[in-house]
């Protein structure tokens, strides 16, 4: 069981270094994202500071959004999801490894660059900490409830539309907790509390949503 | 008892045609009824003046939203479990009225707290979650509208609202968990309400108005869509 989970999330990794481009886009429109927001609203330092936390968190909901499509659209087209489907390795360890081969390849570099981005938002250093562990916790939960809502679109037209109508307002928690978090921070009353329930989050999800995206596969390539 | 005589679409549709008769009857008969006891009889609110007369519409709404998702969702899971035809039906007839309630109550709200609040809008988390509460359903929609073969229309659907039932909760103790504006609820089966009798009569009565309401547009809804899908 742990085998073939380990196989998937080598294999995916594996193709995700195949097409280095398709990784480097979702990050490039997370910094640009980022980067609009000053231009738009004014640079004024401390505009910027305090919305940076929102406006880092957004950026990286709309990014992890954006490369959701491609989590299962190859393998169904390929036939790979069909062997995945009929073989014997259990349908939530498959997919629960894909997940996290997706947050490797799109959460992950999020987490790592998101202090580069506060610093262009004059966050003090204290809060790189905070901000960087709230992305850790989040973007998880948000790879793993993303997969529902593409395995829920995969094959249909408009997908790419769909899957953000139907994943961003399952977002909206994650988005509330991680830059509530940082806000608080700031605020000097210390993030834990808002830490502690995207923890909760990321347990609650790495629990159930696998179960929940594996229904959806099969409800969608039957 | 016959509990699934009547999961046949076939056998259903009848009943359906009786009881969305009768419930349409009652909604307006109850409607009429609450509307009087809540626009004529109930005294003006010391505080609110007349603008607190909106709880009439405004708060059996947004019990109907939320109540009405957690139905679908009943639904969507029984027709997961059982795999019957009708079950899917009725979540995806439940479905337009369910946002048209949540619509009705932001709308409501909005309208009630511009003279009691000074704004059309605040960002508390009752009135979030209950925009999300739209969102959910207008995703539902969308997923269903999106998909051509009613059976998978149906499931994926079903899928989306259990994983979205997660919400209810949260609107419901959205009050309680976070200090919000919106207040807590002056209406409760444990303890005295903490209003006249008269506006909890008329509150009550359109209560009872928007269920029948919901039941008979429900119903005349899944008739259509049975006469659609055979």
């Amino acid at each position: 069981m742990l085998a073939a989970a380990r196989c998937i999330v080598y294999r995916d990794l594996l193709l995700a270094m195949r097409r280095r481009s398709d990784v480097a886009t979702a990050l490039l429109f997370f910094v640009i994202v980022a980067s609009l927001f000053p231009l738009g609203v004014g640079a004024e330092p401390n505009l910027l500071r305090s919305i940076a936390p929102g406006v880092i968190w957004v950026a990286a909901l709309l990014s992890s959004m954006l490369s959701l499509g491609r989590l299962f659209a190859s393998d169904h087209a390929d036939g790979t999801l069909e062997q995945i489907l009929l073989g014997a390795a259990p349908l939530g360890v498959v997919v629960a490894a894909k997940a996290l081969a997706h947050w490797l390849v799109s959460g992950m570099p999020l987490v790592l660059i998101a202090p580069v981005l506060a610093l262009q938002y004059d966050l003090p250093g204290s809060l790189y900490g905070v901000l960087a562990l709230s992305l850790l916790l989040g973007t998880p939960v948000l790879s793993l409830i993303g997969a529902i809502g593409a395995a829920l679109t995969l094959g249909l037209r408009g997908g790419g539309v769909l899957l953000s109508l139907l994943v961003l307002p399952l977002y909206v928690p994650v988005l509330i907790m991680g830059a509530g978090s940082v806000e608080l921070a700031a605020a000097g009353q210390g993030g834990q509390g808002q830490l502690l329930l995207l923890a909760a989050m990321l347990v609650v999800a790495a629990a159930f949503a696998p179960w929940a995206i594996a229904a959806a596969l099969r409800i969608s390539s039957e | 008892m016959k509990w699934f005589w009547y999961a046949s679409p076939e056998t259903f549709y009848p009943l359906a045609g009786k009881i969305a008769r009768g419930c349409g009857i009652a909604a307006a008969v109850l409607m009429l009824a609450g509307l009087y006891v809540g626009f004529l009889v109930a005294p003006t609110d010391a505080q609110q003046g007349e603008a607190y007369r909106i709880i009439f519409i405004h708060v059996p709404a947004a019990w109907m939203s939320m109540f009405l998702y957690v139905v679908m969702a009943f639904w969507a899971a029984l027709g997961l479990a059982f795999n019957t035809r009708l079950s899917g039906m009725m979540a995806s007839a439940l479905a337009p009225t369910g946002a048209l309630f949540t619509f009705i109550a932001l709308w409501t709200g909005a309208l009630w707290g511009r003279p009691t609040w000074g704004a059309y809008w605040v960002w508390d988390a009752r009135l979030t979650s209950e925009l999300i509460l739209l969102f959910l359903y207008l995703g539902f929609m969308a997923l269903q509208a999106a998909i051509d073969d009613p059976r998978r229309a149906d499931r994926a659907g079903a899928v989306l609202a259990i994983v979205g039932v997660v919400n209810i909760p949260i609107i419901y103790y959205s009050v309680q968990w976070w200090n919000t504006l919106h207040q807590g609820a002056s209406v409760s089966l444990t303890r005295a309400p903490s209003m006249a009798a008269t506006m909890l009569t008329g509150m009550v009565l359109m209560a009872l108005a928007f269920w029948a309401y919901s039941i008979a547009a429900a119903l005349v809804r899944v008739r259509c869509i049975i006469l659609e899908r055979q």
